[in-house]
């Protein structure tokens, strides 16, 4: 059976920029896809081509079977779009938003209304429904934002990082809801810089920078990628020269690889037990003082690492 | 339903909403009209201080009710109301009119009062004559209150003839008069205009729109309409902003991302920005009417000349939102746009610049409109108006050609 997305060598430059460098990867029917990678990585140019908001530079790509460089209206009756940023009107409530997107996605009458009801009380907002945009807090237009992608029961779901900026019980409440409508069938394309995110929703995981896709999966093919390395994270103090300390714990013999992040650094080892004393007492010959140490089993932050030099959040 | 009309008619919702937008739309040109009505005196009449009405009485009827009319207007109690001026030549109480010299011409023909009170010899009332009202448009308000007092005095006439019926069966029931008479004497009160309604004793008309001099006009009559273009232009470039503040906050994308084509999304808005612009003009238009007395002349016309006014300014407004690169430089730039197009195409004064700026002024709304409005307060029709209609919409097509010119090259809308 034919994969449901089907992304063939796509390009996307902007000038002499290419956002986009001939990605290609499938997405199968049931699956939460997810497109992990640093901002600026070519996470929304891929999706902005996939819902067919710009138009590729170079290749194609399908979803449902219909091409997005020729058949762009069919592709759209296929998916759902959550945007990055909330993309509803303000002065509207919150249920003249649903009604509106929904008259967009060629709904009406009865249906739309009773639609409109469901999607109301899935994201939780059936009691507010007759208020303003603009009165929500951030989390509940994140839900209304999700809500206006699921109005036609799309069997393509994009959601564009929509935990963005939102309070932890917010990101907790979409990351459930994006569980529960892959439970209910729903194939989901999400994207993120978060490494949790991905690891808790995604079937398979593709690492994305610079615009190539670096790496695909699921998360144990992912961090087979980096072995059966640890990753050891050392906090410093405010005003610590860390790319100085991180240039010497790199010659540590057991330090396979040293990155840096904020006032932290991130040392991959094969063993943390083992390389844990020998970075302190270097840390401390360099003259720097060690506040705290997190020792971490492999996860898809130290692929990244492993695979770029940096960290996800650089 | 159309996208076309889903995402004009969430414009219109959506602008009805910001009430900053409302002030300004709708709040801002009353006040404006108001205080220049002010300091112009077009509210001296308006206001119920009107005084020293210009009128040209010519009575060629030389019976009574001809004669009671010629003097209500000279009386005593009208004394302070009229400036009245007798004039034999009905011909010659037009050209005053015409020349802004008076406000109203009452023209009372001869045989006026036999058409309405029958021969006593006879018993027969002569064949329908009717008291003409001959009015300079540009001064609706003094012109509308000499038509007031024509209309009042038929009335009475008509009352007192109404009253003379009711006598006549009183007197039969009394015996006074035998039933053998009745027939003569129905006949002789239902002959002539008896039954007929006031206004058809009456004929009311406006000066010639080639009236030979320049007429006195009255501030409002320009004011008004000015006014509520001044501002179009900037509700105008408000709707063009919404495009651009849509692409800043996603709400274009995400309309892109429906089963909708970029053209359908750009004619939707282009609609948003038409249907704001004509609920504006409207709103305005009837309040005007209620709050001010003003007439605008024929509704038909005045509508389609609304729609054609606004059908240009949207055209400006989506020109606008195309060559700008930010919502905020569609706003100032749109201010500008609304203050010079006001300026050059005499929203502020009325009347008709000529010269190289008035050519220019060719290429505002305003202007056309202007020339509209006191068209039809000339009391021109609806196909007096079709050039003014035709270069409204040619403006639109031409300008909403290159909107749609410039989106396309900027990728706007590719999808």
């Amino acid at each position: 059976m034919a994969s449901l997305v089907e992304v063939k060598n796509l390009v996307r430059k902007f000038g002499d920029n290419t956002a986009v460098a001939d990605i290609s990867f499938t997405i199968e029917e049931g699956e939460v896809f997810s497109l992990l990678g640093p901002n600026g990585a070519g996470k929304t140019t891929t999706i902005s081509m996939l819902s067919c908001l710009l138009e590729p530079t170079a290749g194609d790509a399908s979803v449902g079977g219909f091409s997005v460089t020729s058949q762009p209206l069919q592709v759209k009756n296929v998916i759902g779009v959550v945007p990055q940023e909330i993309a509803l009107y303000d002065d509207l409530t919150a249920l003249e938003n649903l009604m509106f997107w929904g008259r967009m996605y060629g709904m009406g009458g009865a249906a739309l209304k009773q639609r409109v009801s469901e999607v109301l009380e899935q994201v939780g907002l059936a009691d507010r429904a007759k208020e303003r945009v603009k009165t929500y807090s951030g989390g509940m237009k994140r839900r209304i934002n999700i809500g206006v992608g699921l109005l036609h029961r799309p069997r393509l779901l994009f959601m564009d990082e929509p935990t963005v900026g939102i309070d932890p019980q917010s990101r907790r409440n979409i990351l459930d809801s994006v569980k529960e409508l892959n439970r209910q069938g729903m194939t989901v394309l999400y994207t993120t810089h978060y490494m949790e995110e991905a690891e808790e929703l995604s079937t398979r995981v593709g690492i994305i920078d610079h615009g190539k896709l670096i790496a695909l999966g699921t998360q144990r093919e992912l961090t087979k990628l980096v072995g059966e390395m640890d990753t050891l994270r050392l906090h410093l103090n405010d005003g610590d020269d860390v790319a100085s300390l991180a240039d010497g714990l790199r010659s540590l013999p057991e330090v396979i690889q040293a990155t840096t992040l904020d006032h932290q650094i991130a040392l991959i080892v094969p063993d943390a037990q083992e390389a844990l004393p020998p970075a302190l007492s270097k840390s401390m010959d360099l003259g720097y003082k060690v506040r705290s140490v997190d020792i971490e089993e492999p996860n898809l932050e130290a692929v990244f690492l492993h695979l770029t030099g940096r960290a996800l959040r650089d | 339903m159309s996208k076309l009309f889903i995402i004009g008619f969430k414009d219109l919702r959506v602008m009805f909403r910001d009430r900053a937008a409302l002030i300004l739309m709708l709040a801002a040109p009353f006040v404006l009209t108001l205080g220049l009505g002010l300091v112009t005196g077009g509210f001296n009449q308006s206001t119920g201080a009107v005084s020293n009405i210009p009128v040209v009485v010519v009575n060629n009827d030389d019976g009574m009710l001809g004669q009671s009319l010629a003097n209500l207007f000279a009386s005593a109690e009208l004394n302070d109301l009229f400036d009245v001026t007798r004039e034999p030549d009905a011909a010659a109480a037009r050209r005053l009119v015409d020349e802004g010299t008076t406000a109203a011409a009452v023209l009372i023909p001869a045989g006026f009062t036999g058409s309405i009170i029958p021969d006593s010899q006879t018993g027969q009332s002569g064949d329908l004559v009717r008291v003409e009202v001959y009015r300079d448009p540009g001064r609706p308000v003094s012109s509308g209150v000499a038509q007031a007092v024509v209309e009042s005095f038929i009335s009475q006439v008509e009352t007192g003839r109404i009253g003379g019926q009711i006598a006549v069966e009183q007197l039969l029931a009394s015996g006074a008069i035998l039933p053998a008479d009745i027939p003569q004497v129905v006949q002789t009160m239902s002959h002539g205009p008896a039954g007929q309604a006031d206004r058809d004793i009456i004929q009311v008309r406006n000066t010639a729109t080639d009236a030979a001099g320049p007429n006195e006009i009255d501030p409002m009559a320009f004011l008004a309409p000015g006014m509520a273009m001044l501002f179009l232009m900037y509700t105008v470039s408000l709707g063009g902003r919404s495009i651009l503040d849509e692409r800043r906050e996603g709400t274009l994308a995400r309309m892109l991302s429906t089963p909708t084509r970029g053209s359908q999304v750009l004619t939707g808005k282009t609609f948003g920005i038409y249907f704001v612009g004509v609920a504006q003009m409207m709103i305005l238009i009837v309040a005007s009417s209620l709050l001010f007395r003003l007439d605008w002349g024929d509704p038909l016309a005045v509508f389609v000349l609304v729609l054609s006014i606004v059908a240009g300014a949207a055209g400006w407004g989506l020109l606008l939102a195309a060559v700008a690169k930010t919502p905020s430089q569609v706003s100032s730039v749109g201010m500008a746009m609304a203050l010079l197009f006001g300026l050059i195409g005499g929203s502020f004064f009325g009347g008709t610049i000529t010269g190289p700026l008035g050519t220019l002024s060719k290429i505002t709304p305003n202007s056309w409109g202007q020339d509209g409005f006191a068209m039809l307060a000339r009391g021109d029709s609806l196909v007096d108006l079709l050039p003014v209609i035709a270069a409204l919409w040619i403006m639109c097509f031409v300008l909403v050609g290159v909107a749609v010119a410039i989106f396309n090259r900027k990728g706007m809308l590719q999808r």
